[in-house]
């Protein structure tokens, strides 16, 4: 049987990890690489490298990071932040990442999905929807550009759309329960994932082994990603997993 | 020496710093000729079926890889690198394989016998049921998580191939071989410490360097 994934997601900037990292015991806390070593050690089933480098070195870092984490570590890794173009999915697969991530772009040109996943195949191709529940409308609204710019795409019609043309998985941040620490936001995830057939990780709102419980048990989620709460120790990978696996979700 | 057949449709970065770690000796080949002297051979793969299959043909490799595996040196296939290695595929029409071994590739039903939908691709951790236990490729890989990713999945009548399975709605042929060719559907590289032994099982004990 499949088991539910816990991510720890990296924000990197300039090939540094930012968002004041609390790992005393290692070395260089800000080194993408030292961080995923530990997550790895900790049981984490996967990892996302956000790159929100700003400048035309800073992509060229990444690409560095890349591949040093493929040369380092067994796990899988998910790379998103600034790729635009069929030929930075390119170099980042090449480079020894598992899958991309794509959303602003996306969302751009959805074409890019497509091309990706011809290429590639679906399942490199992970597409992240930043969601922000719209009160007058009753429903989720798709945010690009970092959360800054509101669409007209409502997250259950992207969903669909971005599986139609080939995403493989997709990563559904809540931007009202993000850095809330108050739980998954079980009614979004459970409105996309009635509506596409691939994964779903869930993000935004980690607080709490049990919020992870939830996630897996009240919406079947297939992974949840989750940045502070490790970063800051409140908790680690190992804690959450034994938290569930003592309540019958299968972990590995 | 590993050679490690670059017909340009692989994580070929990823497998190599594998084997680097386990301090194995490969070198990387787009042509038959550039791997005519390693003692044994990693088929990867990352892709769609007839891709794979025009690009193995493009680059000379079909014949070289029935002429090795005849020869008896040892292959290891990964991934879309393991499903080359049957009949054919359904994967963008029927495809042609590389016969290898007896069955087929094909589609993820996407609905259990009850009826009821499944996600496809089948992604994520998924864990071993070693069938046979005795074999070198197999020593001290047990009931152990691998990471999974694929929509397409081999489909056999003939059970003696099949070395460790995953339960995914069906029972998904994990880790596969007759003799000295052997597969996995998963990334070995990719798939923590189990996978590094599975690699280090085929290029230190089946492989003689």
């Amino acid at each position: 049987m499949l088991s539910k994934r816990i991510i720890p997601c990296l924000d990197v900037k300039e090939g540094r990890v930012v968002k004041g990292i609390q790992f005393v015991d290692i070395r260089d806390a800000g080194d993408p690489v030292e961080l995923a070593k530990v997550y790895d050690e900790q049981g984490a089933d996967e990892l996302v490298f956000l790159d929100i480098s700003a400048t035309h070195e800073g992509k060229k870092t990444m690409i560095d990071v890349v591949r040093k984490v493929a040369s380092e570590l067994a796990i899988p890794f998910t790379v998103g932040g600034g790729i635009r173009t069929l030929e930075d999915i390119k170099e980042t697969l090449r480079n020894g990442a598992d899958k991309v991530s794509l959303n602003s772009s996306a969302v751009n040109r959805p074409e890019l999905i497509t091309e990706g996943a011809n290429y590639f195949g679906s399942q490199c191709i992970v597409v992240a929807i930043d969601a922000r529940y719209d009160e007058e409308k009753g429903t989720w609204i798709v945010y690009t550009h970092g959360g800054r710019k509101p669409t007209e795409w409502t997250v259950v019609d992207w969903a669909k759309e971005a599986v139609r043309l080939g995403a493989g998985e997709i990563l559904l941040t809540s931007m009202n329960q993000d850095g809330e620490k108050s739980g998954f936001d079980l009614p979004l995830l459970e409105a996309v994932q009635d509506v596409v057939q691939v994964p779903v990780i869930a993000s935004g709102g980690a607080g709490s082994s049990e919020h992870f419980y939830d996630v897996f048990t009240e919406v079947n989620a297939d992974a949840a990603l989750a940045a502070s709460i490790f970063h800051y120790k409140e908790t680690s990978v190992q804690n959450v997993k034994e938290y569930l696996k003592e309540r019958g979700v299968v972990v590995r | 020496m590993i050679g490690i057949i670059d017909y340009g449709m692989g994580n070929l970065f990823s497998v190599s710093k594998a084997l680097e770690r386990l301090d194995v000796p490969y070198k990387l080949g787009d042509r038959p000729e550039e791997l005519q002297d390693c003692d044994g051979y990693i088929l990867p793969g990352v892709g769609a079926f007839p891709d794979a299959m025009k690009a193995l043909d493009d680059h000379g490799f079909i014949p070289f890889i029935k002429q090795k595996v005849e020869e008896g040196y040892p292959l290891y296939g990964i991934c879309l690198g393991m499903q080359l290695l049957f009949e054919s595929s359904e994967e963008g029409g029927d495809t042609k394989g590389l016969g290898l071994f007896p069955g087929k590739i094909v589609k993820f039903p996407g609905v259990d016998d009850g009826g009821k939908p499944y996600k496809v691709p089948h992604m994520g951790w998924n864990q071993l049921d070693v069938r046979q236990p005795e074999l070198p490729l197999m020593t001290d890989v047990g009931k152990e998580y691998v990471y999974f990713v694929h929509s397409y999945v081999a489909q056999t009548s003939d059970e003696s191939i099949l070395y460790a399975t995953a339960d995914y709605h069906l029972d998904v042929p994990a880790v596969i071989g007759r003799d000295h060719v052997v597969a996995s559907q998963f990334h070995p590289e990719k798939s923590g410490n189990p996978g590094m032994q599975l690699l280090e099982n085929f290029c230190k004990v089946m492989v003689k360097q």
